[in-house]
């Protein structure tokens, strides 16, 4: 009898190349993401060393951060200059150095376009059982359809072009099993947040997890992905998610995915992958789903997590020495104070986008919550950025553009958008932003800027009311 | 990436501690798509300093740089070994570096050389006036005046620098291999292959 094995176990085996005496393995890479930020260094390596792409085939790659999420064509469909020499000089490098290599591009301006973690599972290039990078440490979220998915350097990026392949040592493995139901107006987003608050920033480090248990296994594939998403903000280089008939029903027909007898054989795999009974995890970590509530940060480390009905904890709370001085410096940072209530916190800037919170359940939860209202005077600037072309589209099929239209949001072009101060949609420095994005870091949105990550509904009624909110009072 | 044997020339004196990526490149840099380039960031903050070494005639094109303690801290940013060796940095010296610094030195083929505050000292003198050598094979940092400081270094690294092996360069010797693996999987699982027609 074969010994009991993790999903991860089972992955890393059957894409070892070769193992050394070190324990140092040579990992087949299946599939590989390129965006415009870590690839063009990696490139040039390939150019100057007069090596091709090994497997193209497998690569796929998508513009994302740089892009301005305004209009990309004018009425008459011409394409717009990009107003930033040095993000469209990186856009430009993106698609010259794919078509010299002959990798799978998508244009800015096609309908598939989006950030580079929607676009995967949207298309079905991330399959269950797959080995998956990208340059980006949210390449995690690919863990949701049971792939091994993780961010790498550009020296890997030029590594994995030219030989399909990782060195690699295998990390030690932690189980984090919610179980329950989860109670009213908590979403997987505030899932994914308890878990950052329960474990630590840096907790995970040189794990690789695996997210079980019940409110898992009644998540949708979008809820996965966004709890999958953040492994990395808990220290975890991949967070998987053991695949099951939920995720097969989301790949089946999606335009990269196996079809035929391929499919089935592919299912049949992916079947045998799950977890089997009486394999070890190297730590694990349980949480109760009743008692997560709808959750906000309060400061500058995702880690810093409370309930929306709490209030700001005193940095002299902290058992730890570096704790308390790190959490005074983001109370200075985020121009908050200790024991105050979260509820009573003003915001001026929402931001419902990037790559946690941008597909269409996401834009449904956030529009379910402003239908027939308007946001509140105080809001500066309300943003709504599909994560692709194709949930554009489908909201826009919808309706649901016109609710955010009329309640006062921009309905905006896919991208990475004001998740990081990349391209020009920024939070100004001293003002706050209720984000459903997954990093709170100084300076992420901005310069000065302050961020609040919460959920795509608690976004929306933060909008509303124009303060930090507890969305289960706007709940129907 | 060119094998490395005997690095040879003038070494800018620097000497300062706890050199951090910040230092070598700028955050403002990485908006770039070349590794080539950089160069002209490379120190930036430090060039601001009037006399300071990068900009003095007699260093002009050094292949050496001599620091102190702990070089290269800071963030993982590979721009940093791509900023130095655009300036022509080859080679740095120091008593201590940060671990991934010395990893990025090593995956662009620059030489992080390790040794004694009191040989740092040493060489520092001489490179004011006179070229440093450093040889790879004999693990050597030798002067002009018969000064000789061996240096330890991972036989690995050093049978991957004095070959001109990259990483991509030894995993590719591994063609057979993963040419086999693919052969496996397409028989085993051909829809990996399949499933992708962009
Ligand atoms: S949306 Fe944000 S986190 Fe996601 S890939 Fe873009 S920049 Fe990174």
């Amino acid at each position: 009898m074969t010994q009991a094995r993790t999903l991860y176990e089972k992955i890393w085996d059957a894409h070892v190349v070769e193992r050394r005496d070190d324990g140092t393995c040579l990992i087949y890479i299946d599939r590989h993401l390129v965006h415009e930020v870590t690839s063009p260094q990696a490139f040039e390596g390939l150019r100057a060393a007069g090596r091709p792409v090994r497997r193209p085939d497998l690569t796929l790659a998508v513009p994302d951060h740089n892009l301005p999420t305004t209009a990309r064509v004018d009425a008459a469909g011409h394409r717009l200059p990009i107003a930033d020499a040095e993000s469209a000089g990186q856009l430009a490098a993106l698609e010259r150095n794919t078509a010299e290599f002959g990798v799978p591009y998508i244009d800015a301006v096609a309908e598939r376009q989006g950030i580079v973690h929607v676009v995967g599972p949207e298309q079905g290039f991330t399959l269950p059982g797959c080995t998956l990078v990208c340059g980006d440490s949210h390449t995690a979220a690919h863990g949701a359809l049971g792939a091994l998915a993780f961010g790498i350097g550009t020296s890997e990026v030029e590594h994995v072009l030219a030989t399909q392949t990782l060195l690699l040592k295998q990390s030690k493995s932690m189980e984090i099993r919610v179980d329950g139901t989860l109670g009213f107006g908590v979403s997987p987003k505030d899932v994914i947040l308890a878990i950052v608050g329960r474990v630590g920033a840096a907790g995970g480090t040189g794990y690789v997890v695996e997210y079980t248990g019940s409110v898992i296994r009644d998540m949708s594939i979008e809820g996965r992905l966004s709890v999958s998403n953040m492994a990395i903000e808990h220290g975890a280089r991949s967070g998987l998610i053991a695949p099951d008939e939920r995720t097969f029903a989301y790949l089946k027909g999606r335009p990269m995915a196996p079809t035929g007898a391929d499919w089935d054989a592919a299912v049949a795999w992916w079947k045998t992958l799950p977890t089997d009974q009486g394999a070890r995890y190297d730590r694990v970590v349980i949480l109760d789903a009743a008692e997560i509530a709808p959750n906000v940060t309060w400061g500058t480390s995702p880690e810093d997590v409370v309930p929306v009905t709490g209030i700001v904890p005193d940095p002299e709370s902290f058992a730890d020495a570096s704790k308390r001085e790190a959490a005074q410096k983001s109370l200075d940072y985020m121009g908050l104070s200790a024991g105050q209530r979260l509820q009573d916190v003003a915001v001026e800037n929402i931001f419902i986008g990037s790559c946690t919170n941008s597909r269409i359940e996401d834009l449904r939860a956030a529009a379910a919550i402003l239908r027939g209202r308007h946001i509140a005077s105080g809001i500066k600037q309300a943003l709504v950025v599909p994560g692709s072309g194709l949930v554009k589209r489908q909201a826009e099929a919808e309706g649901l553009d016109r609710v955010f239209t009329e309640a006062g949001f921009e309905w905006r072009e896919p991208g990475c958008s004001a998740c990081l101060g990349m391209n020009p949609d920024k939070v100004p420095a001293g003002e706050r932003c209720a984000s459903t994005s997954n990093r709170n870091f100084m300076g992420r949105q901005g310069p000065g800027a302050r961020t609040h990550l919460v959920s795509p509904a608690m976004a929306a009624a933060a909008a509303v009311t124009g303060r930090l909110s507890d969305v289960r009072e706007l709940m129907g | 990436m060119k094998p490395v044997s005997t690095i040879e020339g003038r070494a800018y004196p620097l000497g300062l501690k706890n050199v951090d990526t910040d230092m070598i490149i700028a955050a403002a840099w990485l908006k770039t798509i070349s590794r080539a380039g950089l160069g002209a960031g490379a120190f930036e903050a430090l060039r601001r300093e009037p006399g300071n070494v990068f900009d003095d005639p007699e260093y002009a094109g050094a292949p050496i740089l001599i620091a102190g303690d702990n070089f290269g801290c800071g963030s993982s940013r590979e721009h940093a070994a791509w900023a130095m060796l655009d300036r022509g940095i080859t080679a740095v010296i120091a008593p201590s570096f940060s671990d991934i610094f010395s990893s990025n030195a090593f995956k662009n083929g620059m030489l992080a050389v390790v040794l004694p505050q009191e040989a740092i000292d040493r060489l520092i003198e001489v490179a004011k006036t006179d070229p440093i050598h450093i040889d790879l094979d004999n693990q050597t940092v030798t002067t002009p005046f018969q000064d000789r400081f061996v240096f330890e270094i991972d036989p690995f690294r050093k049978h991957c620098l004095g070959n001109g092996l990259d990483e991509v360069g030894l995993t590719l010797a591994m063609d057979a291999k993963i040419s086999a693996y693919e052969q496996n999987v397409a028989a085993d699982r051909p829809w990996v292959a399949g499933a992708v027609a962009a």
